[in-house]
C-alpha cells in the first residue's frame, strides 16, 4: 500500500491563456475521503479531469495508487473509478447492461463481471431495477448506478465530480450514506463539491480551492476551529466605536462587517463566557446593542474567511451563467 | 490478445436491436428501393435493352438484376456512413467519457465500431439478396452449390471491407464534430456524389472524362464491380452493353477497397487518439 494514495505536486493547467489550475499540491492518504471545495469555475473539475487522465498532464507531477500519471496512465486508469459530473449513462441500456459494459471495457473476466455487477446492484439498492432501462430511472437512481459502475473494477480510489449536484436534499443525504459505506469498505474517495455541508459531513480532509489555487487545507473541524471557537454576530448603534472596544478584548481574534448594520466577531474562547464580558465593555463605552447571536463557525464562514466572498452567491451566479450559456 | 473492442461491439449491437423502428426501417428501406425504383426503372430500361442482342454465350440480365448490386452497395454506404454517428452522441451526451477513461488502447474503439458496421451491413446485404431473388433478380443463375457458396462469401467479403472503410471514415468525422446537425450535413454532402458518380445504376463508360475518372476512384464502383462479378459472372450484358470483369479487375477492386479502409482506419485512429472528451 503506497503511503499516499494520491500525491500531486505543482500541478498547473492552462486552457489557451486561461490558467485554470495554478501550482496546486496536495496528497490524499489511503482510506481517506478528501474533498475539493470551491465555487464553480474554481478549477475543481480541471483537476479531477487531469487526475482521471481525461485531460493531459501539462505541468507538475501526479502519482496515484503508486503509479506515475505521466509515464503509466493506463495503470492509473485501471486503479481508479470515476463518477463524472454530468450523467454519463446510455439511456437505452438497462442497469445490468451498464455494469456489464463497464466490466468488459476494463477487460475483467466474464464470470467476475457478472458476479461483481450483482454485488453492486445490491449495494446501491437497485435490485428491483436490474432490467429497467436507464431512462426510466430517477435522478438519484442514476447517480447510484454511476457509483456502482465506478466501483465495478474494485478501484483503489473513487473520483466523484460533484456527486450530488441537482439532487433533492433527501436523495443527497442517502448518497452520502452510500459513499460512507463505500469508504468504510476501504475505497479512498476524492470528491469535488461546491456544497459546504457535503464537504463538511463527508470528508476527512478538505482543500478549499479558489481561482485555481488551494487556499486552505485541513480537517473540517480544524478549518472551522481556525476561525475561533464561536462567532458572535452583533448589531449596534455605533459599529465604529464597538469595533475598537471589541478588538481590545484578548479573546477576540477578528472583527468583520457583515451586512449593512452588523459586525461578525470571532472569539477564541467559549462564546457563552466571553459574550457577557464583551457586552459589559460595550455598554460601559456607551454603545447600545440592538441585536445579538452566537453560533459555531460553519464551512461557509471558513470559505468567506479565506476568500472574502460567500461561496453560495457566487456559485448560484455562475451556475445561472452556465445554464444561460447552454441554452 | 486484446478483446476489449468486443465490449464496444456488443454495446453498439445492443443499441441496433433495441431501437426496433430503426432496425425495421434499416431492413425495409433497401427492399423498398429495390421494389419501387428497381421495378420502375427496369420496366423502362429493359424495353431498350432487349432490342440489342448480346453476343453468343454471354448471359443477358435485366435492369433489376443489374442495379441490385447498386442497391446493396448504396445500403451499405448509408448504414456505414451513419454507423459512426453514435460516437458523436456518446461524446455529447453519453458514454464516451467512460470509454476514454478506460485503460484500453484507443484502437479498440475504432475496431469495435468497424465490427458492428460489418455485422449490420452483412445482415442488410443478406436481406436485400433474399428479397431481390424473390422479386426476380437473376443472381447466381445456374450456379452449383459450391460456386454459390463462394459467390456469397465473395459478396460478403466485399461488403465487409467496404463497410469498414466508411464506418471508419464516419467515426473519424463523428469524433471530430460538435453537433449532429453538422455531421448530418457532411454525410448528405458525401453520399450524393459517392452514389451517383459510380457504376451502381448505369454504366460509367459514357460519362464525361472527369466524371469517369472520379467514378473509377470511387470505392462504391469497386464494390459494385465485385458484387456483379460474384452474383452475375465475369461477363454479362445488360442495358444493351457487355460488361467484362477479369479476375485481375476483381483483385484490383478488392485491393482498392482494402487500401481505402486501411487509410480510413488510420485516419479514425488518429482522430480518436487526439480527441479530448471532458
Amino acid at each position: 500500500m503506497p503511503e499516499d494514495m494520491i500525491r500531486v505536486e505543482g500541478l498547473s493547467h492552462r486552457f489557451d491563456d486561461l490558467v485554470a489550475v495554478d501550482d496546486v499540491s496536495f496528497h490524499v492518504r489511503p482510506g481517506e475521503v478528501f474533498s475539493f471545495l470551491g465555487p464553480n469555475g474554481a478549477g475543481k473539475s480541471t483537476v479531477i479531469n487531469v487526475l482521471t487522465t481525461l485531460l493531459p498532464l501539462q505541468e507538475g507531477r501526479v502519482v496515484i495508487a503508486g503509479f506515475d500519471l505521466r509515464t503509466e496512465p493506463d495503470r492509473v486508469r485501471s486503479a481508479i473509478g470515476i463518477v463524472f459530473q454530468e450523467v454519463t449513462l446510455d439511456r437505452d441500456m438497462t442497469v445490468t447492461e451498464t455494469l456489464l459494459f463497464h466490466g468488459r471495457l476494463y477487460g475483467l473476466p466474464r464470470d467476475e463481471v457478472r458476479e461483481r455487477a450483482e454485488e453492486l446492484v445490491r449495494l446501491v439498492e437497485l435490485e428491483t431495477k436490474r432490467d429497467v432501462l436507464v431512462k426510466h430511472l430517477s435522478g438519484g437512481m442514476k447517480r447510484r448506478l454511476e457509483i456502482a459502475r465506478g466501483l465495478m473494477t474494485r478501484p483503489a480510489v473513487l473520483f466523484l465530480d460533484e456527486p450530488t449536484i441537482g439532487l433533492d436534499p433527501q436523495t443527497r443525504a442517502r448518497m452520502w450514506d452510500y459513499l460512507r459505506d463505500v469508504n468504510r469498505d476501504g475505497t479512498t474517495i476524492f470528491l469535488t463539491t461546491h456544497y459546504m455541508d457535503e464537504a463538511d459531513r463527508l470528508s476527512d480532509r478538505i482543500a478549499i480551492i479558489d481561482r485555481g489555487r488551494i487556499i486552505a487545507e485541513d480537517t473540517p473541524l480544524d478549518l472551522k476551529n481556525a476561525l475561533g471557537r464561536d462567532l458572535v454576530y452583533l448589531e449596534t448603534t455605533d459599529n465604529g466605536r464597538a469595533r475598537a472596544v471589541l478588538e481590545a478584548d484578548p479573546a477576540v481574534t477578528g472583527v468583520r462587517e457583515k451586512g449593512p448594520a452588523g459586525l461578525l466577531v470571532t472569539v477564541s474562547e467559549d462564546g457563552t463566557r466571553v459574550v457577557p464580558r464583551l457586552l459589559d465593555a460595550l455598554r460601559e463605552s456607551g454603545v447600545v446593542i440592538d441585536g445579538l447571536n452566537i453560533k459555531k463557525p460553519s464551512m461557509d464562514d471558513v470559505f468567506i474567511h479565506h476568500t472574502g466572498r460567500a461561496l453560495r452567491d457566487e456559485g448560484a451566479e455562475s451556475f445561472a451563467a452556465a445554464v444561460g450559456r447552454r441554452r | 490478445m486484446d478483446r476489449r473492442f468486443l465490449a464496444i461491439y456488443w454495446r453498439d449491437m445492443l443499441r441496433y436491436v433495441r431501437f426496433r423502428t430503426l432496425l425495421l426501417s434499416s431492413l425495409v428501406q433497401p427492399a423498398l428501393w429495390l421494389a419501387f425504383f428497381g421495378i420502375a426503372m427496369s420496366s423502362s430500361f429493359d424495353a431498350i435493352g432487349t432490342q440489342v442482342p448480346s453476343g453468343p454465350g454471354i448471359p443477358q440480365v435485366g435492369y433489376l438484376t443489374f442495379m441490385c448490386a447498386g442497391v446493396i452497395s448504396m445500403t451499405t454506404l448509408f448504414t456505414s456512413l451513419f454507423g459512426g454517428m453514435s460516437l458523436l452522441f456518446d461524446k455529447n451526451w453519453g458514454l464516451l467519457r467512460e470509454v476514454m477513461a478506460a485503460p484500453m488502447p484507443r484502437s479498440n474503439i475504432v475496431l469495435g465500431m468497424g465490427l458492428s458496421g460489418i455485422t449490420k451491413s452483412c445482415i442488410q446485404a443478406g436481406i436485400i439478396l433474399a428479397f431481390g431473388l424473390l422479386l426476380g433478380v437473376r443472381f447466381f443463375d445456374g450456379y452449383s452449390p459450391l460456386r454459390l457458396a463462394m459467390a456469397v462469401g465473395g459478396i460478403f467479403a466485399f461488403v465487409s471491407v467496404f463497410a469498414l472503410g466508411f464506418v471508419f471514415l464516419s467515426s473519424a468525422i463523428a469524433i471530430s464534430m460538435e453537433s449532429p446537425e453538422g455531421m448530418q450535413g457532411i454525410m448528405t454532402l458525401l453520399t450524393m456524389p459517392i452514389f451517383f458518380a459510380s457504376n451502381a445504376l448505369y454504366p460509367v463508360e459514357a460519362f464525361p472524362e472527369a466524371l469517369r475518372l472520379l467514378s473509377m476512384a470511387n470505392p462504391l464502383s469497386h464494390m459494385v464491380t465485385g458484387i456483379r462479378y460474384f452474383a452475375i459472372g465475369p461477363e454479362f450484358s445488360a442495358i444493351g452493353r457487355t460488361f467484362v470483369c477479369s479476375s485481375t479487375d476483381l483483385f484490383v477492386s478488392f485491393g482498392a477497397l482494402c487500401l481505402f479502409s486501411t487509410l480510413t482506419f488510420l485516419f479514425a485512429l488518429h482522430r480518436v487518439r487526439v480527441a479530448r472528451v471532458t
